[in-house]
């Protein structure tokens, strides 16, 4: 399969030369077409700084990022922003929506200002709505909602550009378990679906086990990396037993 | 101490979000001090004792306007720290939290309005130095007064007035401040920035039907102050003013909703790039400040229709000026009063003064001892005549009834005033207007006061004939012709019969008549000679003769000059407020909505808006929240202004596109400084560092 994202050797430093912190410590891997990929670490792992910077938003102090052989790092001014509206879509935390838009207003936004059509807006957004299960929220204002359909209505204005890689930073972060699961549930369906390359930041070894891929980063290193084979639980316990042996405060994810 | 410094910190974090804030309090310190400094820059001025009159009303005026302005000022500087304040309630609750008492947060309060009040005046005063030395050239310039050498002026009394008034409305902040921090609950500020704002639109179709409820309200107001404008004297002009402000507020209510309402339909245009975004960004801030925008509107009407009025006024005054000051002088002195003894003595004259009006004007200043001959050459004398058989309702033949239901104050039992046809032509030599010429058996009127010409015009469409001293005659022409004989401030001649001179032969005067030139150009020489005519007034002759009655030229420009200067500088003042105060409050609202929205931006950035786009959605957003409140208010002074132009009819007020330009070269200026200022620094907060 190809390579939609392929990180080459990316070190990011922060601070002065007399107190230099390595947030990212020489990390090399790939990630293929329809992969579901989780990036677990605790806090401070270097997990999120990684993930700045292959959503262009930080900067690699070296190495190289390709997207669908693209080198992002050589990016610069409008090419950047072009790069993320079309190729990338963004779940985030705390969903970012916009308080003064409702959720179709919400997920149209995305595909506006890629200047499609209406028509075509209006097709889309039904389509996705109905496999997020957010058709009834539509016309709602972001106050109005729950954590859950807040994220996914997030997750569908990630989507509904078929970008080439949905970066996700701890989605279910502020949700509670039951909404947690039903978005992991409608992730790895929009993962099979669409074929959706899925890059997700978790330090929660259940979200994680919903992935078909788990990496495991500790002091801006790769620790290890574990790949999916059986159940969706065997899984999961394999993600524990890494998470003992890298110890420190992952274990209280549980 | 540590209070001081922790206010001064606080000043130091957040001046430049609210630059704009402190720029308006400077700017008005400084207004506030020039126009009232005005006095002290005119005692300097050499001009005569009848303008130092006028000049001494001016000073007294501005300082009513001062008072006014003050409040204005006032309510400017609470809003805006109350605002303020309210965005500072985490910061409040985490000295709560550290143990602050609430004695405490408030002399943090009172000392950042203490530093804030004292450098605003401060440099405010200094500023207003430096402006009210480049107003003593516009003052001298007006008054015309030689300006030969530069004087630095410092006004101690206006430095003290503003001192005092603006200390006033910084003690009232802080009160203000004080008690709003005594209410508050640490729970509510601690969780202030959770509140969720709830997106309160407006149900659209509630929206609509109060939309055009509230525009047929204002249209209706609009028709009474203009297309009904002679049906007002039974009306209290406070109802259609009041109709149009309550409207105004509900337009500003409901305007948001109607807009998403009609965008959202055009939904190729709403669903494309930032467009969703902008509109709802604008409709949550119009709907968050309705009544602020409504006050805004109002102020914005004040101001365009102040000044248009004031810049009109003062420009067809001094141009009438041109038109009307024709000649040096002008007098008339009665004759032959005694013909009708029994009438002027119930007007109160004695017998004496009624048995003396034989002389003419020059003779008459003979007996009082001037000899006016001394100082001109070119002047000319003629009389007038008046008959019982010739009033104006007899001139006016068929149409006085009609008219006088029409208009019952005017003096239909008045006699007309004749003048002989060369007599006439001679005056008209003198003032080089149009000369006239007339068959035997006709008559002609000159007249420039509007609303006179109106009347007549009719009579003379008609050919209503007269009788003058058994002469029948019909009307040459079929309107009134244009020319007057008094000189005076504005077109006030109701109308003047022309007949033929053999029309007149035999008759008796009824006044008799001078206006000349002097020989000289010079001011000081002028002002001299009439100085000395002026004293002859209180001369005891008084009770025996009645004397020559009139006016001159520099007469009536001093007094142009005055009361245009007046309203020159009683609309810039009051406009400068409006136009700071009202767009003061606009940046705030905007600056403080900007970085709240920070995040907003961010995210939008994150997903890939280019920043151009997101420039260009900000500017959209400020720009139109600019807009909103000046085009109502632009199209209130519309009607405003054709309702001011009937009021001022009389003072023939034609001129109104120019000083409406000027106005509006002004308002660009300031309200659009204000405009890019609040732009380029939003667009400063809302970039990433």
């Amino acid at each position: 399969m190809e390579n939609i994202l392929k990180i080459e050797n990316i070190e990011k430093y922060y601070g002065s030369k007399s107190s230099l912190t390595k947030a990212i410590d020489n990390i090399s891997f790939s990630v293929s077409e329809g992969e579901f990929v989780a990036i677990m670490g605790a806090s401070g792992s270097g997990k999120t700084t990684l993930l700045n910077c292959i959503s262009t938003i930080d900067k690699v102090t070296s190495g190289h990022i390709y997207v669908n052989d693209l080198d992002i790092t050589k990016l610069k001014g409008n090419n950047l922003n072009k790069f993320r509206r079309e190729e990338l879509g963004f779940i985030f935390q705390d969903f970012n929506l916009l308080d003064t838009l409702t959720s179709y207003e919400n997920i149209a936004l995305s595909l506006a200002i890629l200047n499609i059509k209406y028509k075509e807006i209006d097709e889309r957004i039904k389509k996705v709505s109905k496999e997020l299960n957010i058709t009834n929220v539509l016309n709602k204002y972001p106050y109005q909602m729950s954590g859950g359909e807040k994220q996914r209505v997030a997750s569908a204005r990630a989507i509904i550009t078929n970008p080439k890689l949905v970066l996700a930073d701890e989605p279910t972060g502020a949700l509670d378990s039951k909404s947690s699961k039903m978005l992991l549930e409608k992730l790895s369906y929009l993962n099979k679906e669409y074929n959706s390359t899925i890059l997700m930041v978790t330090h929660d070894a259940f979200t994680a086990s919903y992935a078909n891929r788990v990496i495991f980063i500790k002091d801006g290193k790769i620790f290890s990396e574990i790949h999916k084979s059986g159940t969706r639980k065997e899984f999961f316990d394999k993600i524990i037993d890494v998470v003992t042996i890298l110890g420190g405060d992952l274990n209280d994810a549980l | 101490m540590m209070l001081c410094k922790l206010s001064l910190k606080n000043i130091k974090k957040s001046i430049k979000d609210y630059a704009i804030y402190f720029f308006t309090l400077v700017l008005g310190v400084s207004i506030f001090y020039v126009f009232n400094a005005l006095g002290s820059q005119t005692i300097m001025l050499n001009v005569s004792s009848s303008t130092k009159k006028l000049i001494e009303l001016m000073i007294q005026v501005l300082s009513y306007v001062s008072v006014f302005v003050s409040f204005v000022l006032g309510f400017l500087i609470i809003y805006a720290s109350r605002f303020l304040i309210k965005r500072r309630n985490k910061e409040f609750g985490i000295y709560l939290t550290l143990g602050f008492s609430k004695r405490k947060i408030s002399m943090i309060l009172f000392f950042e309005t203490l530093f804030i009040g004292l450098v605003s005046l401060g440099v405010g005063l200094l500023l207003g130095v430096m402006l009210s030395q480049l107003m003593s050239l516009l003052v001298a310039n007006m008054f015309e007064a030689d300006l030969t050498k530069f004087t630095f002026v410092f006004s101690k009394s206006a430095c003290l007035k503003t001192i005092i008034y603006f200390g006033i409305m910084y003690l009232v902040v802080m009160i203000f401040n004080t008690i709003s921090v005594s209410k508050c609950k640490l729970i509510d500020l601690l969780n202030d920035h959770k509140k969720i704002d709830e997106i309160k639109l407006k149900n659209p179709i509630v929206a609509t039907i109060i939309f055009a409820l509230a525009s047929f309200v204002l249209g209706y107001a609009y028709y009474m102050v203009t297309i009904d404008f002679d049906n007002l004297r039974n009306i209290d002009i406070l109802v259609p003013i009041s109709m149009g402000c309550i409207s105004t507020f509900f337009i500003f209510f409901s305007i948001s909703g109607l807009i998403i309402k009609i965008t959202k339909s055009m939904k190729s245009y709403y669903y494309k790039g930032l467009n969703s975004f902008t509109l709802k960004q604008f409709s949550k801030k119009i709907n968050t400040t309705v009544f602020a925008t409504t006050i805004i509107c109002l102020m914005l009407f004040i101001t365009i229709c102040l000044l248009s009025a004031c810049l009109s006024l003062k420009n067809s005054m001094n141009n009438e000026v041109k038109d009307l000051t024709l000649a040096d002088f002008y007098y008339d002195i009665p004759l032959n009063y005694d013909k009708e003894y029994d009438y002027y003595k119930l007007y109160g004259y004695n017998d004496l003064q009624i048995k003396n009006t034989k002389y003419s004007v020059l003779e008459m200043f003979d007996i009082l001892g001037f000899d006016l001959k001394k100082y001109s050459n070119d002047y000319i004398e003629f009389n007038t005549y008046q008959t019982d058989e010739l009033n104006m309702c007899i001139s006016l033949g068929s149409i006085c009834q009609k008219t006088r239901t029409e208009y019952p104050y005017l003096s239909y039992e008045a006699r007309e005033r004749i003048i002989s046809l060369s007599d006439y032509n001679k005056v008209a030599r003198l003032y080089k207007t149009k000369e006239y010429s007339l068959n035997e058996d006709e008559y002609l009127i000159v007249a420039d006061f509007e609303s006179m010409i109106n009347i007549r015009n009719q009579a003379l469409k008609n050919k209503t004939e007269i009788k003058v001293f058994d002469r029948i005659l019909k009307p040459k022409y079929d309107e009134c012709m244009d020319g007057f004989l008094e000189m005076s401030t504005n077109h006030v001649n109701p109308g003047i019969i022309v007949v033929p001179d053999s029309v007149l032969v035999n008759e008796e005067p009824a006044r008799n008549y001078l206006i000349g030139n002097y020989n000289t150009k010079n001011r000081n020489t002028i002002r001299k000679i009439e100085e000395d005519i002026n004293k002859l007034d209180n001369s005891p002759l008084r009770k025996e003769y009645l004397f020559p009655n009139g006016t001159t030229k520099l007469a009536i420009q001093e007094s142009v000059v005055g009361l245009s200067a007046m309203l020159t500088f009683i609309g810039l003042y009051l406009g400068i407020i409006f136009l700071i105060s009202s767009a003061a409050i606009l940046g705030l609202k905007e600056l403080s909505e900007s970085s709240d929205n920070k995040q907003v931006y961010k995210m939008l950035r994150k997903i890939g808006v280019d920043e151009r786009d997101i420039n260009k959605a900000l500017f959209k957003q400020i720009l139109t929240f600019f807009m909103l409140p000046l085009i109502l208010a632009i199209i209130h002074s519309v009607f405003g202004l054709i309702f001011s132009l009937k009021i001022l009819e009389t003072f023939g007020n034609k001129d109104l596109l120019s000083s409406i330009i000027m106005t509006c070269i002004f308002i660009i200026i300031i309200y659009g400084g204000y405009f890019l200022i609040t732009y380029i620094s939003s667009k400063n907060i809302i970039k990433e560092n």
